[in-house]
Parts: C-alpha cells; sequence; structure tokens
C-alpha cells in the first residue's frame, strides 16, 4: 500500500506501507538511527517512546526477529522507516519476519523510503515531528504533523515504567535497585550476570520506599524523552545522592545532571546509533559506544565543584560522563550495556560492582 | 602521541610485480603511506621492482630503489642508505616475508633499523599458524580443529581420526598457494607434498573442514594507546572453502544478528590486543556454522591486506594512510576524518548503502586449468559495485566485470543440462556458479535446495529470487506496444522504475522491451527514469561531508553537484585482467594529476577498488560506476564533461569511445576516426601503403573460407586473431588449415561480428615495442624497446630492453623516423605505441595502437619524463613545444632497463607454460643498471625466477634450434655449470665436444628428466617447443619446472640474454642504485 513521510516542514517522502496497516497513520519525533544491525533491540527499547525511527542501513530485518534480544516486552516506537524490508529472513535464531511482528504488536512500518535524503534533510533542519501515513487516509499536512505533541518537557517516562516494584534477579549478596525510567533488559541482564540481586522500581517511587529495599547499590536508567519532564525522578535521585553508590546511564545521567543544579537542552537531531567515539578524559582511552538521546547535559552549568567530567563525545564534544566520589556517584551519557552497539564500555558495570562491593571507591 | 620523532628516514618495502593474490592494492597502501610520512617530513627510501605503480614515481619518495624485492637486495639498499626504521605491512606478503627475513638474518639489528606498527614476534605469532591456534585458545576463542605437520608421516598419523574432507594450508605463502582442499586419501597426499615443498618453513596445517560455514572478515585499527576501531565488515556470499579473493563479498555484514556481529566485534579486537599488532590495520577472519551459530577464528593478517584496501574503498576510511600515520605514533582520536573533517578518524564508519565485490576470473586464457574454486586464489582481479541495496549493487557488480553480462543473467551452458547437471554447477565452486543459480531459479529451483546445493546463504539467493521474479513480470508485461511513440503508460514507467532500483541495466530491460538499448534510455530519460548520485562519506550522512566520492542509484534525492569550472573525465580500466592491468590505472591517475595541475576539474569514472585512481583524493570527484555506455552516459549528462579521456584506461573505455562519440560526448585527443583507422585493416593497409611503410603480408577474413583461402595465398604460418580485443586474446600463430579452421571457431566466440586479421608469420625476427608522443605537429619517440624473445610471443609477455641493444643504430634510426611518419598520418594528440618487426635490415610494421600502452610507465620510469602526464596535458590542448620536453629522449642515459613479464603458471596446475600470441602474464618488474646482463638478471630476480650461479642446466631444443644451442651451451659449461640434455640435444652438443649428461624423456623410463627436476637437481631449464601443437612431454617439464619455482627458459633469445645475466651475476654482486641517482646522471 503506498505511503507518505510527513514532516512538520511540509517535506514528503514516498514509500510503501508494512507491518499494521490497518493503522493508516502513526505519528512521532522523527529521528534517525545509523547502526548497520539491532533493530530488533532499538525497536523493543522503551528510549524511543514518542519517536519514528528512520534507520540508515537500507536492509532491515535480514536476520528476522528472534526470542532472546528484546530489550522489553513490546515494541516502544511509534513508527519505523526504511529503505528496504526483508522478506525472508535468515538466521538460525530467527522465529519470524519483522513485518510479521509489526502485525503482531500493532505497529505500522514504511519501506521503499530514501532513508539517506530523509536523514539528510534532518541533519539539515534538526529532528522534527512527522506523520506516516497511507494513501488512503485523509489528506495530511505539514501542518498536522506540527500539530503533535512533542517531547521537549513532557513526561515520556510516565509511558513506559513499570506499574509495579518487581525483582529481576533475586539471587545475589548486593542489592541493586534500577529506577526503571524505561530501562533495556540489557541493563539488567548485565547487573544480573555480574551476581546482583536486582530489583526494579517505578520512575515515580520515592526515596523512603527505595531506602526499604535497602540497596546496596541504585541504577537510575534510561529512558525516553526530556529530562526535565519526570522532575519526581530528579527529586529521588538528589535525596539519594551522596548516601549510596548511585549509577546513571542516558537519561539516568541527565537526571542525574539536573539533580545537581545542571541544565539539559536538546540536540539538534541526537546521537542514535553505534559508533560514537567517547574519550575517557583520565586514561585518554577512546571507547566505540552505542548512544540513544536528543537530550544532553549542559557543561556550562555544572557548577558542583566535586563533579568531574569523566567522558566527552570526540565527534561534537558533549559530555558524556560525569563522577563524584563525594556524592558516590558516576554516570555516562551513552550505553555501556550495548544492546544494540559494542561492548567497549562494558566494563563499567564491573565498575558499578566493584563500587558497591566497597571495592573500589566511587 | 604526537608523531615520533627518534626516526628520521624510514624504508617502505612495496610488494613487486602483480600476482594473482598481490595486485594494485598495494600500489594504492603504499602510495597512501609515502605520501602521509613524507608530509610527516620523514625521509622516504622506498624499493619495489614493480615500475608501473604510482608509488615508484620519482617524487613519491626521497629514494626510489626499482629494484628486486627480496631478502638480498633490501639488505644492500639498508647498507647504503641506513634508514632509521622499516614500515613492512604495506606491503603485502612480499613485503612482510622480506622484513621478516632482514631481521632473522640479522640485517635489521646490524643496521639499528627499527620494526614499524608490527614487531617480529607479532607477525611469527599472527602468521604461524601453531602458535596463532594457541593464543587464540588462550584468550578462550574458538578454532576449528587442526594439527601442524612438518612432514607427509607426520601428516598421515596426526590426522588419523579426522576424516575427509580437510584442508590444507601451507605456512607462509601467498595467496594461500599450494593449499587445498583434500577429499580422499589421494588428494591428501597430492596436496600436502605440494604445501610442504611451497612453504617457506616446510610446514603445513590440515584442519577439520568447516566447508560450507558462513565466512566473515573484519578490518581493524589500532593505535599505540589500545584503541582499537572496526572499520568494516564483510560477508562472503561464497562459504567457506572459496578463497575470500574468489568469492563475491559483501559490505557491511548481511545475516548476522546484532548480538552475533558484536560478538564477533570484540573478538576480533581481542585477537588484535592478544597478537599484539601494535599500531596500524589487521584483517581477521572468522567462520560462522550456519545452523547453530558456532563462531571459529580462522586467520588474522597482521598487516594492510586486499580486503583492507577493499574496505578503504566501501567505506571511505583510508586504512593505509591511517595506518601510515599510527605507524609513526599518532593515536586515531589524534587524525581527523578527512571526509567530514571536524569529527576524528577513531570511529567506525556507518554505511548506508551496500557493496558488492566480484572477483575477475581470466580462465578463457588457461583453457587447460581447472575452474574449480578453492583455497588457493585463481582470480586476477576484482570489481566492486556500490548500491543503496543489493539487488542493485550485485547487478552492478556483475556487469562491471566485463564479461558480456549485463547483470545477474543465466548461462548458455546450462540450456541443455538436465538437473543433475546443474546441480552439479551449482554445488561445485566455480566462477561461473551465480549464472547457474539463475538457471536454477528460472526453472523453479527453490531457495532451500539452492542453498544447500551451494552452501550460499538463502538471504542473498533469495535477493537473486527477487531479481528473477521481477525479470519475469517484466517480461510479461514489458511489451513494445506500451511503448508507443515513445511514450509509456504509467504502468511501464512504474515497472521500469522498480527495476532501475534493482539494477537492472538498460542492455537487460532493452532487451525484454524488444528495444535498442539507445532507443530504450530515450524512453527512460523521458519519463524521468534517471540515476540520483548518493556520497560515500562515512557516516551515513550524520555528519556534512566534503570528499566527493559518488555512486548511482535510483533512489529520489541528488547529491552532486555540477560546478562551473572545466572539467575533463577520465574513464579508468575496470577490473584487473590478463592484458589490462595496473600499467593503465597508472596512466589514469597520472592524467588526473596532470590535468589538475592545469587548472581543469578532474573526474574518474572506476569500478576497481584496488587502485590508486579509486583513492577519493585522486581526482576532483570520483563515480565508483561500472565502466559501461550506460552508466558512463548517465555520469556525462550529470556532469557535462568539457572533454572526456578514453585512451588511458585500456580497452574497456576504447571499446565504449564510439557510442560515447555518436552519443556526442566530446573525446578529446586522438580522434576516434584516427584509432577507428588503425584497427581497420585495409584502411591502415591502405594508409601506410601510401607513406611507403612495409607491413607482412596481410588480410582480413569475414569467413572461415574465406580465412582458408586468404591464408593459404599468404603462406603458413600465418598469425591469426579476432579484431577489437586486448591483450591479443585468443591470437595464434597457425601452421596448417587445420588449426585455421579450429581457431575461426573461437574467434567467433570471442569477438562475435568483427572479422578476424590474418598476418604473414615472421619466423625468427625481432620484435621492437616504440612508444611516442604527439600533437599533430610535433611527436616525439619516448622509448624504442627491443623484446627479448622473438617475434611472436605477446609483447605484454616478452621481456624487452631498453635502449635496444642488438639494433644497430641505422635501423633505429630508421624505426624513429616511420614512428613520426606514422603519428603524423594518423593525427596522433596523446599517445602512441607501434609495433615492429625487424629482420636484417627490414622493418615491418605489425600494428599501431593510438593509445597508452602498456609500456609508458616502464619508458617513463627509465627516461625520467612521466609521459602520460605529457600526454594528457596535450589531449587538454597544449603544444608539445609548451611541453618543453627534450627532442631525444635517450639524452645520454648511460644505463639499461629491463622490462620482464611475471606468469601466474604456477596457480593453474597442467597448463603448458609456453609462450604465444596470447598475453598470459598478470604483471611485470623492471631491472635497471649500467649493464644488459645486470639489468636482465635483476629482472629475472624481481620476477621470481633469480638465475642460478650454479648446478645442472637441463638444455632441450627443438631442431630448428640445435645449432644455436652449441654456443650457448658452451658458455653455460665454461660458467661453471652441469650440463644436461635429452638424447636429441645431446648428440648435437656431444658433437660439438661437449660433456653432456643424458637425461631420459618421459617414454624412455625412469629416472627421467621429470624425476630429476622433481628430486630438486636441476637449476634452470632451456626448453624451446616448436609451435605447431603443444607438445606433451615439453608441457609436463616445463610446468613441473615452473610449479617448482625453477626457472625455465623457452627462447633461444631468452638463453642468450640469461647467459649474459648469470655471467653478471658471477662478476659480483651489482650495485643498488636509485632512480633519483640515475636520473642524476642524464646529461642533457
Amino acid at each position: 500500500m503506498k505511503a507518505r513521510v510527513i514532516l512538520e516542514d511540509g517535506r514528503v517522502f514516498k514509500g510503501i506501507l508494512f507491518g499494521d496497516v490497518s493503522k493508516k497513520t502513526s505519528a512521532g519525533e522523527v529521528v534517525f538511527n545509523t547502526s548497520m544491525s539491532g533493530y530488533q533491540e532499538i525497536l523493543t527499547d522503551p528510549s524511543y517512546k514518542g519517536q519514528i525511527v528512520t534507520m540508515t542501513y537500507p536492509h532491515i530485518g535480514n536476520y528476522g526477529i528472534n526470542h532472546e534480544d528484546n530489550e522489553s516486552g513490546k515494541v516502544c516506537l511509534e513508527g519505523f522507516i526504511v529503505r528496504e524490508l526483508c522478506s525472508l529472513p535468515s538466521n538460525y535464531r530467527a522465529k519470524m519476519t519483522l513485518d510479521e511482528y509489526f502485525k503482531e504488536q500493532g505497529i505500522l512500518g514504511i519501506t521503499g523510503v530514501d532513508t539517506r535524503a530523509l536523514t539528510r534533510h534532518i541533519r539539515l533542519s534538526g529532528s522534527m515531528k512527522g506523520i506516516i501515513v497511507s494513501h488512503e487516509a485523509e489528506v495530511v499536512s505539514g501542518d498536522d504533523a506540527r500539530g503533535i505533541p512533542g517531547l521537549t518537557g513532557k513526561d515520556t517516562v510516565k509511558l513506559v515504567t513499570s506499574r509495579k516494584i518487581y525483582n529481576w534477579n533475586e539471587k545475589g549478596d548486593l542489592h541493586v535497585v534500577v529506577i526503571d525510567c524505561g530501562v533495556k533488559h540489557s541493563i539488567l541482564r548485565a547487573l544480573a550476570v555480574r551476581g546482583l540481586k536486582v530489583t526494579v522500581v517505578p520512575a515515580d517511587t520515592n526515596v523512603g520506599e527505595i531506602r526499604n529495599l535497602k540497596p546496596d547499590g541504585v541504577l537510575v536508567s534510561n529512558g525516553p524523552g526530556d529530562p526535565e519532564g519526570v522532575p519526581y525522578a530528579r527529586d529521588t535521585v538528589r535525596d539519594l545522592l551522596g548516601t549510596i553508590p548511585v549509577f546513571g546511564i542516558c537519561l539516568g545521567h541527565q537526571i542525574i545532571g539536573l539533580a545537581l543544579g545542571a541544565e539539559t537542552y536538546k540536540l539538534k537531531f541526537g546521537h542514535h546509533g553505534g559508533n560514537h567515539p567517547v574519550k575517557d578524559i583520565r586514561t585518554g582511552k577512546v571507547m566505540i559506544t552505542s548512544q540513544n538521546h536528543c537530550f544532553c547535559v549542559n557543561h556550562d552549568t555544572l557548577s558542583d565543584a566535586s563533579v568531574e567530567i569523566t567522558h566527552k563525545n570526540l565527534n561534537d564534544g558533549t559530555v558524556e560522563g560525569m563522577e563524584s566520589p563525594e556524592l558516590r556517584f558516576f554516570s555516562v551519557q551513552f550505553h555501556p550495556e550495548a544492546g544494540p552497539g559494542p561492548f567497549d564500555a562494558d566494563h563499567l558495570f564491573d565498575k558499578f560492582r566493584d563500587t558497591i562491593a566497597g571495592n573500589a571507591k566511587p | 602521541m604526537p608523531r615520533r620523532n627518534d626516526i628520521e628516514s624510514i624504508l617502505i618495502i612495496g610488494a613487486g610485480p602483480i600476482v594473482i593474490s598481490q595486485a594494485c592494492e598495494f600500489d594504492y597502501s603504499g602510495s597512501q603511506a609515502c605520501k602521509v610520512l613524507r608530509q610527516e617530513g620523514y625521509r622516504i627510501i622506498l624499493v619495489n621492482s614493480n615500475p608501473a605503480t604510482i608509488m615508484t614515481d620519482p617524487e613519491m619518495a626521497d629514494r626510489t630503489y626499482i629494484e628486486p624485492v627480496n631478502p638480498a637486495t633490501v639488505a644492500q639498499i639498508i647498507e647504503k642508505e641506513r634508514p632509521d626504521a622499516v614500515l613492512p605491512t604495506l606491503g603485502g606478503q612480499t613485503g612482510l616475508n622480506t622484513a621478516m627475513k632482514l631481521y632473522e638474518t640479522g640485517v635489521l639489528e646490524k643496521f639499528g633499523v627499527k620494526m614499524l606498527g608490527a614487531d617480529y614476534d607479532v607477525i611469527k605469532k599472527a602468521e604461524d599458524r601453531q602458535s596463532f591456534k594457541e593464543a587464540m585458545l588462550k584468550i578462550g576463542l574458538d578454532v576449528p580443529r587442526s594439527i601442524i605437520a612438518h612432514s607427509m608421516d607426520e601428516a598421515e598419523t596426526l590426522t588419523r581420526d579426522m576424516g575427509y574432507p580437510v584442508i590444507v594450508r601451507p605456512s607462509f605463502t601467498l595467496g594461500g598457494t599450494g593449499g587445498g582442499i583434500a577429499r580422499d586419501e589421494n588428494e591428501f597426499r597430492e596436496i600436502v607434498s605440494r604445501g610442504l615443498q611451497n612453504s617457506m618453513t616446510t610446514e603445513v596445517l590440515i584442519e577439520e573442514s568447516i566447508l560450507g560455514w558462513k565466512e566473515y572478515e573484519l578490518e581493524l585499527m589500532r593505535d599505540e594507546k589500545d584503541n582499537v576501531v572496526i572499520v568494516c565488515s564483510i560477508e562472503n556470499i561464497d562459504p567457506m572453502g572459496i578463497h575470500t579473493g574468489d568469492s563475491i563479498t559483501v559490505a557491511p555484514q548481511q545475516t548476522l544478528s546484532d548480538k552475533e556481529y558484536q560478538r564477533m566485534r570484540t573478538a576480533g579486537i581481542e585477537v588484535m590486543r592478544e597478537i599484539g599488532v601494535r599500531t596500524g590495520g589487521s584483517n581477521v577472519q572468522f567462520a560462522v556454522d550456519p545452523a547453530t551459530g558456532r563462531m571459529v577464528v580462522i586467520e588474522m593478517n597482521p598487516r594492510v591486506s586486499r580486503s583492507s584496501a577493499l574496505a578503504s574503498k566501501a567505506t571511505g576510511f583510508p586504512i593505509a594512510k591511517i595506518a601510515a600515520k599510527l605507524a609513526v605514533g599518532y593515536t586515531l582520536d589524534e587524525i581527523p576524518n578527512d571526509i567530514t573533517r571536524t569529527t576524528p578518524a577513531c570511529f567506525e564508519p556507518a554505511l548506508d548503502y551496500c557493496v558488492v565485490k566480484v572477483p575477475r576470473f581470466t580462465f578463457e586464457k588457461f583453457k587447460l586449468a581447472d575452474d574449480t574454486l578453492g583455497i588457493s586464489m585463481k582470480s586476477v582481479g576484482e570489481t566492486m559495485a556500490i548500491g543503496r541495496t543489493f539487488k542493485e549493487a550485485l547487478q552492478k557488480g556483475l556487469r562491471s566485470l566485463e564479461t558480456g553480462k549485463s547483470g545477474f543473467e543465466g548461462i548458455r551452458a546450462a540450456k541443455d543440462m538436465d538437473a543433475g547437471e546443474l546441480e552439479q554447477f551449482i554445488s561445485r565452486p566455480n566462477h561461473e556458479r551465480l549464472y547457474f543459480v539463475k538457471e536454477a531459479l528460472l526453472s523453479g529451483y527453490t531457495t532451500e535446495k539452492i542453498s544447500d546445493l551451494s552452501g550460499i546463504d538463502p538471504w542473498f539467493i533469495e535477493e537473486m529470487k527477487g531479481l528473477v521474479e521481477i525479470e519475469r513480470k517484466l517480461s510479461r508485461e514489458l511489451e513494445p506496444g506500451r511503448f508507443k511513440y515513445l511514450d509509456p503508460d504509467q504502468h511501464a514507467v512504474d515497472m521500469i522504475r522498480e527495476a532501475k532500483r534493482a539494477g537492472f541495466s538498460d542492455k537487460q530491460l532493452s532487451g525484454m522491451a524488444g528495444l535498442a538499448e539507445e532507443e530504450f534510455r530515450k524512453i527512460r530519460k523521458k519519463a524521468g527514469v534517471v540515476p540520483v548520485y548518493k556520497l560515500v562519506d562515512t557516516c551515513a550522512s550524520e555528519f556534512e561531508s566534503y570528499t566527493p566520492y559518488f555512486y548511482s542509484s535510483y533512489d529520489d534525492e541528488n547529491e552532486t553537484q555540477r560546478s562551473d569550472k572545466k572539467k575533463i573525465m577520465i574513464l579508468g580500466g575496470g577490473p584487473n585482467r590478463i592484458g589490462q592491468g595496473i600499467e593503465f590505472d597508472y596512466c589514469c591517475c597520472h592524467a588526473a594529476f596532470a590535468l589538475k595541475d592545469m587548472g581543469f576539474e578532474t573526474i574518474m569514472v572506476n569500478s576497481n577498488p584496488e587502485t590508486v585512481s579509486t583513492d577519493y583524493d585522486t581526482s576532483d570527484k570520483l563515480y565508483f560506476e561500472p565502466l559501461t555506455f550506460e552508466d558512463v552516459m548517465n555520469i556525462v549528462d550529470s556532469e557535462k564533461p568539457d572533454g572526456v579521456i578514453v585512451q588511458f584506461g585500456g580497452q574497456t573505455p576504447l571499446n565504449l569511445a564510439n557510442r560515447l562519440q555518436e552519443a556526442g560526448v566530446p573525446i578529446i585527443g586522438t580522434s576516434i576516426e584516427s584509432i577507428s583507422l588503425a584497427e581497420d585493416r585495409e584502411k591502415f593497409k591502405d594508409l601506410i601503403t601510401g607513406i611507403g611503410l612495409k607491413q607482412p603480408a596481410n588480410d582480413t577474413a569475414f569467413s572461415v573460407e574465406q580465412a582458408l583461402s586468404k591464408a593459404g595465398a599468404i603462406g603458413y604460418p600465418v598469425v591469426v586473431r579476432p579484431s577489437y580485443v586486448l591483450g591479443g586474446r585468443a591470437m595464434k600463430i597457425v601452421y596448417d588449415p587445420d588449426s585455421l579452421e579450429e581457431f575461426m571457431a573461437e574467434a567467433a566466440e570471442v569477438s562475435p561480428g568483427h572479422p578476424v586479421l590474418i598476418d604473414k608469420f615472421l619466423q625468427n625476427a625481432i620484435e621492437v615495442d616504440v612508444d611516442a608522443l604527439a600533437d599533430g605537429k610535433d611527436v616525439i619517440v619516448a622509448g624504442i624497446m627491443e623484446h627479448i624473445e622473438e617475434a611472436g610471443i605477446h609483447s605484454g609477455d616478452s621481456a624487452c630492453v631498453l635502449p635496444p641493444h642488438t639494433i644497430p643504430d641505422g635501423v633505429l634510426e630508421e624505426i624513429k623516423r616511420q614512428t613520426v611518419q606514422l603519428a603524423l598520418s594518423l593525427e596522433i594528440r596523446g599517445l602512441m605505441n607501434v609495433q615492429f618487426a625487424v629482420k636484417g635490415s627490414d622493418i615491418y610494421l605489425l600494428e599501431a595502437n593510438p593509445r597508452a600502452s602498456r609500456t609508458i610507465p616502464f619508458v617513463s620510469k627509465t627516461i625520467g619524463i612521466p609521459l602520460a602526464k605529457e600526454a594528457a596535458r596535450v589531449m587538454a590542448g597544449a603544444s608539445i613545444e609548451q611541453l618543453g620536453l627534450p627532442q631525444d629522449t635517450s639524452r645520454g642515459i648511460k644505463y639499461t632497463s629491463v622490462k620482464e613479464s611475471v606468469l601466474p603458471f604456477s596457480r593453474f596446475s597442467g597448463v603448458d607454460i609456453l609462450l604465444g600470441p596470447e598475453m598470459m602474464s598478470t604483471g611485470e618488474v623492471m631491472g635497471i643498471s649500467r649493464k644488459f646482463g645486470a639489468a636482465f638478471a635483476k629482472a629475472q630476480d624481481g620476477g621470481g625466477n633469480k638465475l642460478p650461479s650454479g648446478g645442472m642446466v637441463f638444455i632441450s631444443v627443438q631442431d630448428s634450434d640445435k645449432r644455436n644451442i652449441v654456443f650457448i651451451a658452451k658458455k653455460i659449461r665454461d660458467m661453471g655449470f652441469r650440463v644436461s640434455a635429452t638424447a636429441g640435444t645431446a648428440k648435437i652438443l656431444k658433437n660439438n665436444d661437449m660433456e653432456v649428461e643424458v637425461l631420459k624423456k618421459l617414454d624412455e623410463g625412469s629416472p627421467n628428466i621429470l624425476d630429476a627436476i622433481k628430486a630438486g637437481e636441476v637449476a634452470l631449464v632451456i626448453n624451446t617447443a616448436s609451435g605447431k601443437k603443444p607438445h606433451t612431454d615439453g608441457a609436463l617439464i616445463r610446468s613441473s619446472a615452473v610449479t617448482r619455482g625453477i626457472p625455465c627458459i623457452t627462447t633461444i633469445a631468452g638463453a642468450q640474454a640469461s647467459v649474459n645475466g648469470i655471467e653478471s651475476l658471477m662478476s659480483g654482486k651489482d650495485e643498488v642504485i636509485s632512480i633519483q641517482e640515475y636520473y642524476g646522471t642524464i646529461s642533457a
């Protein structure tokens, strides 16, 4: 079925619908991801809530969908734009095609799009809202796209956080509480595999409830949207800082930044991909990292003297990591859990485990 | 970390001649290294015996030694130049092995030369199969089960419980020479014994079969600070068991999930760290069991490889250039990404397109060779294609091959096959397998079945099936009626667009629509179905990019912009093949350099990823595209160049010239009319008769009957060849009507629709090659080369000497005069190559080619004048007078250069190595010295056939050579060799008072000559054979000598030159002199 992607500035891209075509339209903020593999992880990553993702690599769906690589229980993004959808996947783990998965999940996709043109447009004009629309639907214009709610200032976390407290891994001498702003399963797996007991709590869980769980450390997870949309999480983190080892990832890192009194800002088109070089300022070594964020901590507004900027992005110099031994936390903007992307920063989970084990000072 | 200041001078070791498995890619990597390191202020000393390289251009290094790349010669250079360091990782396996030997023999230590990039122990650990395996197991990676053996006994004992098939790989060889897959005991014994012989360390690895597994490669870079990035992942379409150089490959990988890919990525990094490659590029190969996902490490190359060149072109990440910078201390984060300028080279490229590499084979040249592909590489070149999708890239790749296919087509041979036979051609890896796959798809085979037969992943088969489905739909619906009044209906337009997006060529589609290609093209353009050009930018357009490196695609948005500068487009040569290789790429690069200097915007079009011409900074704009009429015209439509150069890229662009001109493309230089005139027998004959030049009696025939009667009139033997081919394709000397009929059948296949040329064959004449430059008014005769082998052997295969050493001055003057006259009559503007045959004082004109010839780099390097550059200037409008060149290019040159060809026979066992009019060589080397003998010896040495200085020489010559051999044999005896011969030759020698050991012929029982060769008793073979029929005895002798690396001389002239060479070797070491020093001795 013929379809279009319409951006808020009126630019139109043509393609063919796939997935749950009964939906006819789907709307969200359009971003691009440059990962060449890992679409299953991207689809199920709660951080993409509210977004339509364009994959820059043309062939998508090649290895199908399997039962192991999900980052959450369902597809979280709003729509998916690809150049060439694969109809017959080939991989020993493949259980279904991407199209079948979308039909099952009620998700709309569009294929045959000049995704490079779309990506260039976003790079030049900044990420913007857009609508995938079937040619059977009523005519939609850029104005309609402009009318959809964006991410800035909104609480998108509440759409993806867990409703209740649950155990991910019950065995373990050390106990980590994960504040779930939309946590990826890879993070939970990375903790469990290190022998940590893992309890996941909703993002709005207050400090008292968290303390009642008697954690040895707290992880503030990744999640979608604007950190300023979740002041409650910021307040919780502010109370925790300095009292217990805290590890922040992505949105969690931004929330820590806000808790420290710093400001965050929106990047022109964000970082979404698996090839971003991040330098560890203290060792001079570079890691290739997985990234997925539109917002960023403003370096100039970080006034807490005990906080050190530990990592920076080599492409654009943005803040990628902070640490304060006094406040007993460290945080990174990128994704050490990969999923998808390289495992170069996997050792940060070791560092977190060692920190809460008291083997190393934060 | 900043640049190292503890070293000032660096020795770069090149890869030597182009051979199978070591081609232009090492000129590309070496040139980049020279350029970068000189910019960094280091003094560069370069050694490479291959004159047709950009790296041996005098301005690329401070000292350039065109000398054999072997430990002894490089040691001499080190002693003379005293470099502080050597960079061994950019000159292929040859460069690496040479550096290893220099370390082992203590030369590096003695002269205090440091190894950059990777040191001895690291290379040893990576290259030695056993230590590599141990290292992998140590870091917890899986490897195929394997054993190492140093003898046949050991091999048999250790593999007793392994079963068949097993894979045998000799250690320390090029491109897996001598390796193979043994399916039973007989094959096992044969391959193991060959492998032991080929290995530098008499060592073979025998491993568990992982045939049919998926094969992957990762290209990695590491710096001094242990930062590692993966530049590119490559997936082989052909599964394990086929050399990666012979496999069709795809970048990036297509069928691994992210989890699996990241596991491989992490493993690759661990491999590089454990082996300890300090800085630079490496390549790690993996195999994955498609059923279980089990991943094993296969091998690692601790150096820049063929795959690195491919990865560089596929991603835009210049691996060799970065490797050179890392070698002198920089770290990845300190080096900017050229393409984006603002981001560093410390990142992993993100592709938003699909790249397909297709190997180019030349089995048509080696009829007797087995075309089954295995782990020993057989392809001579490759082509790369970029498309937005695999379908598009695959079809572009297949039409770039220039094997007569214009995309994913079927094959005639399959039409009469039954199912069993067809399946054979799918399960047995061979160079045309994909075309048989197409036939199977057409006859309804399932993806699963084809995948089972071939081991090709179902994903790829399914993509191919998609192409077949589109084609079916098109054939059904694209009836000519839809194109009435050149105005197709909307449905037809949609179908054309869909097909173009899947990479179908106009040629394929016009065939289906029953139209002429040009007509179809017009309709397509009118319907608005035109390609756009997208950028290769390393980052999937996440950042702005500045390097204009484009590929076409039928997508929506166009990114190329036409500038208003004067622009000249240069058409490259496409994939390397025998007859068309690096020499032509060298000329194209020179054209780009010269025209850029003159202020033109230069636009390069080529499809060969190994080359310097496809480097994004060789020209102002690079279009990585197939060199077909359609693809070139599309670029012309977009760029509207002021001039197009078709004369530098070999036959490929020349074959397009007529159609381009008819389409209104402004071709510069010598006119197409002149080019056609030189190809047209009748008109050319009229022209040269008109100016009083002589030709051997000749004629043209369009049919078998005509050929027979005309050959009879001329008188046998005659040289026959199809017209409009390069490299003497299918050219033969025929001695009787029967062989002529045989030839006619072949010619009809090779060059259908074109006439056959028949020439009187001049026996025992000396052949001469002349390169000249002309502007329509003045002519410079740049070089006259005397062939060492007599006329009748293709000029590309013949050794030659510049300046001539036996031709009298008077004859040379006359050759010059005739060349000038010819160049003026043909109105040459640019280069011309002429071949003459000299018999006594008679000069016969054999042929004239108004284009860059294979010898241009050789002549340029010898006379110190860059002819291709000068020619490009002339073509762009400069006069020779303005160029300020010396009228006499020999201007007091007191040294001699010898060019020797390098032949691939050791790759194709069972093929006779006899030279003839059809070109067989893959590359060439140059030897340069003050004396002919020494230059010849160097050329032999550089070509891998080092002349012996002692031992036994075996002589067996045909009757007509028997008189001439006596003097040579005596000379050989006087130099201290033992002489042996077959009975016939021995009789003549004995009659002339020589002591000769008589060796039995093959049918005279054992021990015979073959036994002696196998036993390693023979140091040199001189064996001439009459040209009438391949003489089986001789063929066996020659090919078994060649496979064992024993120099084998097949002509009397060659034997004479060898005697000169041996004499020079025995008179002591020849000095090594750089070309800069030679040029300094030129007086005028």
